[in-house]
């Protein structure tokens, strides 16, 4: 901190002639040369703001207006501070740290405040701080209520159930039905329960493997008729859809976080961080040779959640 | 013309009252004086010193990204409009006409295309946030490896570190907002993230959303004022309280000539730091204003509207989410099933725990380290990392701990390129976050071992001019002295309380030429 705080007198009037101290003279070394640079520097902001100007005036373009604007600014702004250095005093200039720490009696005060006049109001009082106290936690928690609990609905079964029933037909996102001869061997379309085409939660990919070729798992042996199978598009990990189908290798990676699923065996997974398989969807062809789901799914879709057992 | 400041207005006010003619300047000081008092600590705040180093500007980048941010941020307000119903497109940006979108998205498009500087303040904004995120992780590595977090000022490391946080947080939501098809896919995963929580976690879930993802529409609504009013004010208090204490405490500073723990030893705040500090604002505005218009950032027209089932490849979150979205891709499957329960490890470990635990280790780590060195002292010096071997390993190995993880995240991409199988890019960086932080700790240690053993380390060395006579004989002469090498430096001196300059005194032309006294430059 400077002089002058300490002086409780009339302050010293002798003024500090500048650049007779060396600490005050400008910290160029040829003072000109940077006021010539500083002015050149300004002299582009300037220009940078009327060019900017005048390109918004007639129109704009992208790209010129960031040239224009950014070298104004970077400009104008450089010899803003080239002046602040070159052409001001750098001293160096020191001011001292003053303590702000209390001494031993002013702590001892503030304890005694806090402690004394804290002991005054509870003293015999011990039935109202109680109240007070209940009444603070009660307040607290109801205050919840509003600011938490009216957000959305409880979870309840949703995260347990999908519009996949029985006997739905299989639609893709225009809410065309899929029929049998749909898809050639290899196929694979996203496809939704009929009436909620492009939701999340009944997001299922179809796809079309040589029948030869599925090795079904117990339980499963008529869920993929003519090579037609369906599994949950929501991946099992974070919950993105399994976009990509490798019809090499016949695996569904999340372009995610890279998990892989075996189509061919109930889309195990074979690689990354996804812990179960996705679930299978059973389908079923009527008479007619529509694609319809045997029933919904046997697990919750998506990722892992607390309730899921 | 004489420029006059009073040090103590009180007496000078007493003393001179009437005597001259109204001085606007004067006039101002005494009116706000009498009633605010403001002419003694006004003064002293004038006065402060700021120490000059490189690594202080760090938080300035911060600070100012943030005054851009808000002025961007303004600006894109007034166009974006974050309902979720959905429209069917007929705006300025032809290839998506007739395509049925959100009108987040719709305003998004259409405040880049249909708005003139539009797309320069989206990118602007979306630039500032990145440098934001990025200059406070810088700033708070200076803060870490010079030691400036120590006593007294564990606070201000505190409010450092929630300043980190939410601009992470705000970030990711930001991010969010226009209703693409990658900033959809991230709000997928953040459902994700929050259902993983065992016991409440779809209960939050539900509540944050509106029901079951997508929800009922509110989560764009619900961003859209976190991210404009919420955190932003949250963070304009933090910063004010992260510059109180830092007025409050006073700057640390290298050691060095005159420098002491009881000393602050720079330029004073008006007008050397005022005048350089603005001129800063204005370059950081420039260079990103100028990466607004050049550098194409979050092409959200090429991605398209967001749908449920749709994703596109290579999906990657901004930078600073990188480290969790590595940490998510190399995490095992471990989910535990088990009491009719089932708690998502593979996802709750990697997105919350970790999360948690690394801003809870940088929350207590300034008490940490004192209770580790028993070093309770007050600290207004800073450390050289050298000179510290221990915590520079540990904060370079933490370093390298977090950069492995935001290379782990991407993976998909790494594979692509060098042709390798996704399988083996995975267990090299399931090995590599263990390995790397190891070898980049253990080799910073030695650095700082044979660094501060060195004599003369981080010192000017003088150069040894070598000549060779006609006669070919070879003879070294050491050059001269320069500026900083700890010789004819000044004196530090305090900012003195009157300055007068003379009718005739030309503070530009002064000195020049004479050749006389030349100052020694500082660094």
């Amino acid at each position: 901190m400077s002089d002058h705080t300490t002086t409780t007198e009339e302050p010293t009037r002798s003024p500090v002639a500048a650049f007779d101290d060396p600490h005050l003279r400008p910290y160029a070394r040829h003072p000109k040369r940077a006021e010539a640079v500083i002015a050149v520097c300004l002299l582009i902001g300037l220009a940078g703001f009327v060019a900017y100007g005048a390109l918004y005036w007639v129109g704009g373009q992208t790209q010129w207006e960031g040239v224009f604007l950014g070298v104004g600014l970077f400009g104008f702004g450089f010899g803003m501070s080239a002046w602040g250095k070159y052409l001001l005093p750098q001293g160096p200039f020191s001011e001292e740290r003053h303590t702000y720490l209390s001494t031993e009696g002013e702590i001892d005060a503030m304890n005694n405040a806090v402690v004394g006049r804290g002991k005054m109001i509870f003293h015999r009082r011990g039935m109202l701080g109680m109240l007070l106290g209940a009444g603070s936690a009660v307040m607290g928690v109801v205050l919840a209520f509003p600011l938490l609990r009216s957000l959305g609905p409880q979870p309840k079964k949703a995260l347990f159930v999908t519009d996949w029933k029985r006997g739905k037909r299989l639609v893709d996102i225009t809410g065309r039905p899929l029929h049998a001869s749909d898809l050639q061997v290899g196929g694979t379309l996203t496809v939704f329960p009929e009436g909620y085409e492009g939701s999340s939660v009944d997001q299922v990919m179809l796809i079309r493997a040589a029948s030869s070729d599925i090795t079904t798992k117990p339980g499963r042996e008529t869920w993929s008729p003519q090579g037609y199978v369906a599994y949950s598009k929501l991946c099992t990990h974070a919950g993105c859809p399994v976009g990509l189908y490798q019809e090499q290798t016949q695996q569904l990676v999340c372009p995610c976080h890279q998990s892989v699923f075996n189509v061919l065996a109930g889309a195990q997974q074979v690689f990354g961080p996804a812990p179960r398989p996705l679930p299978q969807l059973p389908l079923m062809i009527d008479s007619d040779g529509w694609i319809r789901a045997q029933r919904g799914f046997a697990e919750p879709v998506g990722p892992g959640f607390w309730e899921r057992s | 013309m004489s420029i006059i400041t009073t040090g103590n207005g009180r007496v000078s006010r007493n003393g001179s009252r009437g005597k001259k003619p109204v001085d606007p300047v004067d006039a101002g000081v005494r009116w706000l004086d009498m009633r605010l008092g403001i002419a003694r600590g006004g003064r002293v705040f004038l006065d402060k010193i700021f120490p000059d180093h490189w690594s202080f500007l760090l938080g300035e980048i911060a600070l100012y990204s943030f005054v851009i941010l808000i002025a961007t941020g303004i600006f894109l307000s007034l166009y974006y409009n974050p309902s979720s119903a959905d429209v069917v497109y007929h705006g300025a940006y032809a290839p998506l006409r007739g395509v049925h979108m959100s009108v987040a998205y719709a305003s998004s498009i259409d405040l880049s295309f249909a708005v003139r500087s539009g797309l320069v303040i989206r990118q602007m904004h979306h630039w500032a946030a990145d440098v934001f995120v990025g200059s406070i992780a810088v700033h708070m590595c200076r803060i870490f490896f010079t030691g400036a977090f120590r006593r007294p000022r564990e606070l201000n490391w505190i409010v450092g570190v929630t300043l980190l946080t939410l601009a992470i947080v705000n970030g990711f939501l930001g991010y969010s907002l226009p209703d693409d098809l990658v900033s959809g896919t991230g709000i997928r995963l953040a459902f994700s993230f929050v259902e993983s929580m065992p016991l409440v976690g779809s209960y939050l879930a539900f509540f944050l959303f509106g029901g079951n993802y997508p929800g009922n529409g509110d989560i764009l609504p619900r961003f859209f004022i976190i991210h404009v009013f919420l955190l932003p004010l949250v963070i304009f208090g933090l910063i004010g309280a992260h510059l109180g204490l830092l007025v409050r405490q006073k700057h640390t500073q290298f050691p060095g000539h005159g420098r002491t723990e009881h000393n602050v030893v720079g330029t004073p705040m008006y007008p050397q730091f005022i005048f350089k500090t603005t001129g800063y604002l204005f370059m950081i505005g420039g260079v990103l204003w100028a990466m607004g218009g050049l550098a194409q950032i979050n092409p959200i027209w090429q991605f398209g509207p967001y749908q449920p089932y749709k994703i596109s490849y290579a999906v990657q979150p901004d930078w600073y989410m990188g480290w969790l979205d590595g940490a998510l891709r190399i995490m095992p499957s471990w989910e535990f099933v088990g009491f009719g329960h089932t708690i998502p490890f593979e996802v709750f470990l990697p997105t919350i725990l970790f999360p948690g635990l690394t801003f809870t280790l940088f929350y207590v780590w300034p008490f940490l380290e004192a209770k580790l060195t028993g070093d309770r002292a007050e600290h207004n010096l800073l450390d050289r990392p050298r000179d510290k071997p221990r915590r520079t390993a540990i904060g370079a190995a933490a370093l390298a701990f977090y950069f492995t993880l935001f290379c782990a995240s991407s993976t998909d991409v790494l594979a692509n390129f060098f042709q390798i199988s996704l399988n083996s890019v995975l267990w090299f960086f399931r090995i590599a976050v263990i390995v790397v932080p190891i070898i980049v700790g253990f080799v910073a240690w030695r650095l700082c071992h044979d660094l501060a053993g060195t004599a003369g380390a981080g010192k000017r060395k003088r150069t040894n001019i070598i000549t060779r006579s006609a006669t070919g004989e070879y003879d070294t002469i050491r050059s001269d002295r320069r500026p900083g090498d700890g010789y004819d430096e000044l004196e530090p001196t305090p900012v003195p309380a009157f300055i007068e300059l003379g009718e005739s005194a030309d503070p530009i032309g002064a000195g020049e030429g004479t050749g006389v006294r030349r100052i020694p430059r500082r660094v």
